[in-house]
């Protein structure tokens, strides 16, 4: 187990650059997601963990190591990719043994030389990892005859049968059905709670992010966007690529200006947003602001402040979502069960000012 | 491949168990009635090219090996059907024994090293670097030449008398003499250095294309496992273009058996028919007996064919077909 630590790291491939100036620590046994739209620079980041890379600038750090230029073999860490990588042509067990057939490994106790493994220690940890990842019934098997989830299991046990320092995950999940993905999420957050150990875990999907994340890296542009639990950043997003980018539908975001009138206020044309309490920025009147508000966060109320025209109603089941108009500028409604309101009609909407976010347009950072 | 995790039968865990996987490929293969119908479809798209195998393989073969039951009479201004017996003097002969000698020496100098150094090219020139198309280009080069050019060139470079190196093959001990059975082994290795020289580029296209089809993340696995570039070239990549290589190995055999001009144009069989293969036999004989010569034909078609299937039973096994 140790922690990884990217200290002003970057990227570049002549003149692009992948990963700009990366500084991140990630903690000794937390599940670390990175989270970001395809082309972030969210896999490169990885792939330098795993040594795949070559890092530009900065260090990269294992533990206390710095490992800029440690082979990948002698990192002590391990990977899951998203096409699983598995060797065709060897059997299930085969492969759950390859990385302890070449790899030494500290296993007479701490201080003691690494050695290779011999075949019955081997042979013990592929049954252990079998075990856990229920593929004992399949062990003789080629790649080619199991299901995608259990190809996955099979990448999932090979990262593991080594016991590495880090794991390292490349949207694992990302070639599985809706039904399993959902299932292994579960029981990969089981499986890090048991093992315990640190694992960076990359992808695009936001629901992975939320469920199984200690705590979320959101990336943009090769640029870290927002460190924090799933809670931190879905709650108090750093600027507006994360309020964006998290949450299904995303934060609503309008344009206005600040009225000191009233008590402070920020006006979308005619209607009017309270201001957070507790906001450090101090505002002048006239000042341009960015509006963030969660859908759910937008509760219809005959004595509400915001006027919006609906556009749409889409249905789910167990909520709605309205698509609405406020003074030109589209807003999205969560309200739970069967929307009442007619395609057409004006409604009036109610805010709570705790679940109001400013944002500064100019830079899109939120205003504390 | 390197059986590091062989284990006994008994030793459930880690054996790799042929029958699952067996069984799995038998069911890939459902059990069909037979529609008269569809079977009529089939003949009908197999039919142009059936047409076309009738017309120019079939049919000319069927009659090399009759002509093999005629003898020639007086230097072949006639023919007289003999059946079976001509069938039994050529092949048991001295003439198509050696020559078959000949066409194995061929095959052993050409086939192996073509293949390997072929191999070690693609492997070399698979890579992003800037340029590495100029290289791939050079080293497949030597298939676009033709056999009678590589022949000139390498005549022309080993000449004992007038070439570039004067190589004296005759008085000399040479790795010749080592990878040869025949007294005169500098000769047949004269002759087939054009050959190993083309096979290089036909190997180097062919596997540069298998390789192209190796997942990177594959690779990438296995170095994170810990796998040097020769374990890893020995455990996974060749593994992986294994079908790839089972081709190259019998076209490049099959070709062996049939080469003609390069020796011709080298050695001319010489000396004293030290190089002459079965096919300089062949051509021979066309000349004076077409009844022995079609015999030798029908022969060497046999062990093609034997050579070939011997090569497909023993290695298909180890050949991973992929998904």
């Amino acid at each position: 187990m140790a922690s990884v630590t990217f200290e002003h790291v970057s990227k570049r491939y002549g003149e692009v650059t992948a990963v700009e100036d990366l500084d991140l620590e990630i903690v000794d046994g937390e599940l670390m997601v990175l989270l970001g739209p395809s082309g972030c620079g969210k896999t490169t980041a990885l792939r330098m963990i795993a040594g795949l890379e070559e890092i530009s600038d900065g260090k990269l750090r294992i533990g206390d190591e710095v490992v800029n230029d440690v082979d990948p073999a002698r990192r002590d860490i391990s990977m899951v990719f998203q096409s699983y990588a598995l060797y065709p042509h060897m059997t299930v067990a085969r492969n759950i043994e390859s990385p302890l057939l070449v790899r030494r490994y500290h296993v007479d106790g701490p201080g003691s030389p690494a050695r290779k493994l011999t075949r019955a220690e081997r042979r013990e940890r592929v049954a252990e990892a079998a075990r856990v990842l229920d593929l004992e019934p399949y062990l003789a098997r080629k790649p080619a005859a199991l299901s995608g989830g259990q190809r996955q299991r099979v990448a999932l046990a090979r990262a593991f049968v080594g016991r590495p320092k880090v794991f390292l995950m490349d949207e694992p999940l990302s070639n599985l059905d809706a039904k399993l993905r959902a299932q292994t999420r579960i029981e990969l957050v089981d499986l890090h709670r048991r093992v315990a150990t640190t694992i960076v875990y990359v992808t695009h999907d936001q629901v992975e992010a939320m469920t199984m994340a200690s705590r979320i890296a959101v990336m943009a542009d090769g640029r870290l966007q927002q460190v924090g639990t799933p809670q931190e950043v879905y709650d108090r997003p750093d600027n507006l690529f994360v309020a964006q980018f998290i949450g299904t539908p995303p934060m609503n975001c309008l344009s206005g200006t600040f009225s000191a009138d009233a008590g402070g206020g920020v006006l979308v044309g005619t209607s009017r947003f309270p201001v957070p309490p507790g906001l450090q920025t101090p505002l002048v009147e006239g000042q341009a602001l960015v509006v963030g508000v969660r859908p759910e966060h937008l509760p219809l109320a005959t004595d509400g402040t915001i006027e919006a025209v609906v556009r749409a109603v889409e249905w789910l089941g167990h909520e709605c979502l309205i698509t609405v108009q406020v003074s030109g500028q589209t807003a999205t409604v969560r309200q739970a069960g069967m929307s009442t309101s007619p395609v057409g009609s004006t409604i009036t909407l109610a805010v709570d000012p705790a679940a109001v976010t400013l944002f500064d347009p100019a830079s899109t950072r939120r205003l504390s | 491949m390197t059986e590091i995790l062989s284990s006994a039968p008994g030793e459930l865990a880690l054996d790799p168990l042929a029958p699952a996987n067996r069984r799995v490929r038998f069911r890939l293969l459902p059990k069909q009635k037979v529609s008269w119908r569809e079977t009529g479809i089939a003949v009908l798209f197999l039919a142009p090219s059936l047409a076309v195998f009738i017309t120019f393989f079939y049919l000319p073969f069927a009659k090399v090996v009759s002509w093999g039951t005629y003898r020639s009479v007086r230097g072949g201004t006639s023919y007289t059907y003999v059946g079976g017996q001509q069938y039994r003097d050529v092949l048991t002969g001295h003439e198509f024994r050696d020559g078959l000698l000949h066409s194995i020496q061929f095959v052993l100098l050409t086939v192996p090293l073509g293949l390997v150094l072929g191999v070690l090219l693609a492997v070399a020139a698979h890579r992003r670097l800037k340029g590495i198309k100029i290289f791939q280009t050079i080293f497949s080069s030597t298939l676009a030449s033709s056999v009678a050019v590589s022949a000139v060139v390498f005549s022309v470079l080993l000449n004992p008398k007038v070439g570039v190196f004067k190589v004296d093959w005759e008085n000399r001990q040479s790795v010749g003499h080592l990878l040869s059975l025949h007294p005169r082994p500098g000769a047949m290795v004269m002759a087939a250095l054009p050959t190993i020289w083309q096979n290089l580029g036909l190997a180097f296209v062919i596997v540069l294309a298998g390789l192209q089809a190796v997942p990177d993340e594959v690779l990438e696995a296995a170095t994170l496992d810990g796998y040097g570039p020769v374990r890893r070239l020995l455990r996974v990549t060749l593994p992986l273009i294994s079908p790839v290589l089972l081709f190259l190995f019998v076209v490049l055999t099959v070709q062996a058996f049939q080469a003609f001009a390069q020796i011709e144009i080298v050695t001319a069989g010489g000396p004293s028919g030290s190089t002459e293969t079965t096919v300089f036999k062949i051509f021979r004989l066309t000349q004076s007996n077409y009844g022995a010569a079609s015999v030798m034909a029908v022969g060497l078609f046999g062990v093609t064919l034997l050579v070939t299937a011997v090569q497909f039973a023993v290695l298909n096994r180890r050949v991973h077909y992929g998904n």
